[in-house]
Order: structure tokens, then sequence, then C-alpha cells
């Protein structure tokens, strides 16, 4: 009875909803006058967030410097394929080892941290990494950045698939999409992601029982960086450029507010909530104003004000309200889903 | 040769000494209490001794190994647990995810980031022998967060049992807790003394006094007496501080 009710299914219902919804714009997204590049952005961002919240939601430890390893993920790319002409594989990996290595590096110096003085270490670094892909001319460009970064065609043996196209190289994105989806879902669910929301809950008693939270905290904030490194590998592609605007404190900044408005800190899917929620306010809201992200910061205000558990928040509490309003209680046990579920 | 020693352990804040020379030995299979006014050094003689803090002067040996300045890790992974005055919960999880999250088995996949923790049957059967020795097993799929005062002092107990301990600290087991809620503990002590080392700092006289195999008062950062509770009784030191009324 208890063992059943807290095995997390291999692709829960949200994750087949968010790559169906995903797999099916291609199908309508211009006959409602968007465009295709649009969905792209959004899942590339959502690939962001997730990474983001691996960190912010189930370790505690808020970063306020993440545009750094997106940015290093998109330079990385760009330049093992126009210094190395590296492939499209061969990129994407080097992407994430590189971001990867970068985080592994920083966590040496933070994960003895959480708190304020973690965000603010974060942020050091996040501007350190900004400003040398700012300066360092002769390798990132400088203020420019890499320009005529291609979309190398996904060789499959016997055919080649190019992704020039918005569509195919959306088709493509989303495969890598759906697996780091399922990656992280399981992550969350295994020992390692239990015992480190757990560290988040308390961190002396969990060293008390003996587990090695500055490792968790390390591992934690590496395979982190590690999926913002492809999402920026990804964006790269997606702009056929790198610049140095997204190390920015504002890219960083705007990856915790996705996180947080969608409700990150209860639920596993808020970031995916939160990151659709942002994109389409900036394209929407901003076809009207130049102001948009003057309505979307006061949204923020009112979220962190009166929903501070974000929209999936928001939603729990409305499906725990329905569950007491009916009079046959629900099964006990259906307490015993983990908060990360819905 | 006793299976837990610590030698003139000496401890200072700043310029405030807390620990002035502690020795202290703890046998096999005993209960120990230690016991002394507020402010005499005894939760933070248990941090010294349990890891939390490194004693400026002075050893810990464990088992037969120094285990002086080893961090609070490293300590639990050689079989000693502690529970906490303050309580320190995982208050999100479930009663039986606290346990769980404690147990060896568990610890020893952390690393693995694939399998599902919620299909690690034999692991939820050991978390619920726990929390039945704890008598908690009805409350298994309740948030730590949402139980009661004297449930979250049970559980505080079956997080450090979880361990699997040789030896286990108790800082307080009865703090805030009614002559019910004390007795119920008092109970689950002394079943668990049968099987483990127990060393247990409490203000309630009584309760330690019925318990314990042997006392240890600590006052102004020192060992001022020691012995069995009858030996005890009749001490000067003891009648002159707290212990008046037990005699």
């Amino acid at each position: 009875m208890l063992s059943t009710t807290r095995h997390a299914p291999i692709a829960p219902l949200p994750l087949l909803l968010t790559v169906a919804a995903l797999a099916s714009t291609p199908l309508w997204l211009s006959q409602v006058g968007l465009y295709q590049y649009l969905a792209l952005e959004i899942m590339i961002w959502m690939l962001f967030a997730l990474g983001h919240n691996l960190l912010l939601g189930y370790g505690g430890l808020p970063s306020f410097g993440h545009g750094a390893y997106f940015g290093i993920g998109a330079y990385a790319f760009g330049l093992l394929q126009l210094r190395g002409g590296a492939g499209l594989l061969t990129g994407l990996l080097g992407a994430v080892l590189a971001a990867a290595v970068a985080g592994a590096l920083v966590g040496l110096f933070i994960s003895h941290r959480r708190g304020i003085y973690y965000a603010l270490l974060t942020i050091a670094f996040g501007q350190l990494a900004w400003f040398v892909a700012g300066k360092w001319h002769t390798v990132t460009g400088g203020e420019d950045g890499l320009l005529n970064i291609k979309r190398p065609d996904l060789s499959l043996g016997v055919v080649d698939i190019s992704l020039k196209s918005n569509e195919a190289f959306f088709y493509f994105a989303l495969v890598v999409f759906a697996l780091v989806l399922m990656a992280l879902w399981r992550l969350v669910h295994s020992p390692f992601g239990r015992i480190l929301r757990a560290i988040k809950q308390n961190e002396m008693r969990a060293a008390f029982v003996g587990h090695p939270v500055w490792l968790y905290k390390w591992l934690a904030f590496m395979l982190s960086t590690s999926v913002a490194g492809l999402a920026g590998a990804l964006f790269a592609m997606a702009q056929q450029s790198a610049y140095p605007n997204v190390m920015s404190l504002h890219n960083s900044g705007f990856v915790v507010m996705m996180v947080l408005i969608g409700g990150g800190l209860v639920s596993f899917w808020g970031p995916v909530i939160g990151a659709l929620v942002f994109i389409l306010t900036r394209d929407l809201l901003g076809a009207y104003t130049e102001t948009w992200l003057l309505w979307y910061g006061l949204l923020f205000i009112l979220v962190v004000l009166f929903q501070p558990d974000g929209v999936a928040g928001a939603w729990q509490s409305w499906r725990a309200r329905c569950a007491a309003r009916k009079p046959t209680p629900p099964q006990p046990n259906a307490t015993l889903a983990t908060p990360k579920e819905t | 040769m006793a299976l837990f020693e610590a030698h003139q352990l000496h401890k200072r804040f700043g310029d405030q000494v807390v620990l002035e020379s502690i020795t202290l030995s703890f046998e096999e299979k005993q209960l120990t209490g230690i016991m002394g006014p507020n402010g005499a050094g005894k939760t933070t003689c248990f941090n010294v001794l349990t890891g939390r803090y490194t004693p400026d002067r002075g050893s810990v040996r464990f088992a037969g190994e120094d285990i002086t300045g080893l961090s609070p890790r490293q300590i639990a992974r050689r079989g000693l647990s502690r529970s906490f005055q303050i309580m320190n919960l995982f208050d999100d999880e479930t009663t039986l995810d606290n346990v769980l999250i404690a147990l060896p088995a568990v610890r020893e996949q952390g690393m693995s980031m694939w399998r599902d923790l919620g299909r690690f049957s034999r692991g939820r059967e050991l978390a619920m022998t726990v929390l039945d020795r704890v008598g908690l097993a009805a409350k298994a799929g309740a948030m730590a967060g949402a139980l009661s005062y004297g449930e979250r002092r049970a559980l505080e107990i079956g997080v450090a049992l979880a361990t699997d301990p040789r030896l286990l600290f108790l800082d307080e087991p009865t703090a805030g807790l009614g002559a019910e809620g004390t007795a119920r503990v008092a109970e689950l002590i002394a079943q668990l003394k049968r099987e483990l080392t127990i060393v247990i700092i409490e203000h309630d006289m009584r309760f330690l006094f019925g318990l314990a195999d042997k006392i240890n008062v600590i006052h102004w950062g020192q060992v001022i007496a020691e012995g069995t509770p009858a030996q005890l009784r009749d001490n000067p030191w003891v009648q002159r501080s707290n212990l008046g009324m037990l005699a």
C-alpha cells in the first residue's frame, strides 16, 4: 500500500502533456499568429529553468549567476565549431562538458555555503564570466560575440538530417529536451535527489546521519550547470551566435524569476510553467509595449507577495481545496505523494 | 576498555571557557546519564563528543579509534548517532521518509541518480521497523512538520536510531513533554538499552535515576561527580546542587 503510491512513473502525465503540446506546435503556432522559433526558445528556457530548479527547488541553493554557464555552453559550442570544426553531437557534448567543468570549479568555492552567501558568490562568479566574455576579444569576439554559428546536420549513419529550418531544429531540440526532462525526473526521485532534498530541509541533520553534504551540494551545482550548458549550446544554434548578453546578471535573474513564478519550489513542473509564462509575456506584451518587463516585474512582485509558491503552488492548493470539499475524503495515502509530483 | 572515552576535553568560545576539562567514558551496553544545572556545558559537551565542535584540547576515542576532530558525517559513519534537544527533522518529508533517508542502506546508494527510491522496498520495510519501535508506525504517511510535539520527539529518536548506531546520544529526549509523554519515552529507552549503548543528557532527575546505569554530573565545565544512581544520591556535591528532592 505504502510502497505503491510512492513509485515515480517513468513518464508522468505532465511530462507527456508538455512534450505532446510542444510537439504539436508546428501544426498550429503560425495559425494563431506566432512563429516556430518562439516554441524553440521557450523550450530552451524550460531546459535552463529545469536545471536551475534542481539547485534552487531541490537543493535550496540560490544561484543568481546561472547565466554564466548557459553562456559557457553557448560559447563552447560556437568555439568548438568555428575553431575545431566540431559537428553537432561533439559540439553539444563539449558544451555540456565545458559548463560541467566550470560548475565543478566554481562549486569548489561555494559548496560549503548556503543562503545569501551562496547567492552572492554565484553572482560574483557569474559577473566574472560575463566580464571575460565581453573583454577577451581574441577568443570570445568581445561585445559582438561569436557570429555565424551553424546548425550542423544530424548524421544518423545512413542519412544526414538538415537542421537548418526552425521546424527541423525544433524537433531535434524537442528530443533532447524530452530526454533531459525524463532524466531530471528520475534524478529527483533517486536516492541522490531525495537526499539532496533532505539536505535542503536540514543540512545539519543530514550531516549527522552520515551524508556527505558538501559532495551533494557540489554535484547538484555541477549537474545544474551542465544542463545550463546544454541549454546554452542549443541557444547558440537557435540564434546562430553567442554573445556576452546571455551571461549578464539580467539573464541570470530571468531564470530565477521563471522558476519562482512557475512554482519550482513546490513542483518539479514549476520551471516548465514559468518559462512558458515568461517568454509568452515577453512576446505578447512586448508587442504592445516596450515596458513589458515593468509589467512582468509587477507580476513577479504580486506572485511573491500573494502566491509565493507560484502557479504550481496555486494549482496544488486549488486541488487540495477541491479534495477537501468532496464528501468522501481522498485516500489518506494520497498525501504520501511527494509535493514535487504535481 | 570502554566503548567511548573522552579525555580532558577543553572548549572555549572567545574568552568564555565552556568546557574546562571533561573526562568521560561510556561502557558498552550501558546507559550513562549526563546531568547538571543549566549552563553547565552539557549540550556543548555533547556537541564536542559528536563532532559538531572540535575541542581545543583533549581527545575522543570511539571503539578504540581516535575520532577527535572528525566531521559529524565521519563520526556518524562509524556508528555514533545523536538526537537533538531542539528538534532537527526533515519537515517536508513524511515520517517514513525521515527515517528512510537516515538508513545506512540508503546512504550507501546515495550516489545513484537513476534508481527510484520509492521502489526500494527493503528500505521501506527497515524504516517501518524503526517507526514501529518508536511508536509512530500509524503516522508513517504524515508529514513530519505536521506531527504533534510528542510525536516529533519520538521521530527525533527514530531518525537517530535509523542510522543503526552502536552508540546513541540523546539530548534531552523529554524536553517539553508532559508526564505521560515522558513515561512513554522512558519506556522506549528502557527497551533500547537492552541492545544499545546510550548516553542521555537530561534535566528530569527522576527519569534519569530510573534508567541510568551510571551518571556523570557536570558543573563549571567539569565532571564533578560520577557513579551509579545509588552512589550519587549520597554524594554531597549532588545533594547540594539540585538533587535534594531525590534524597
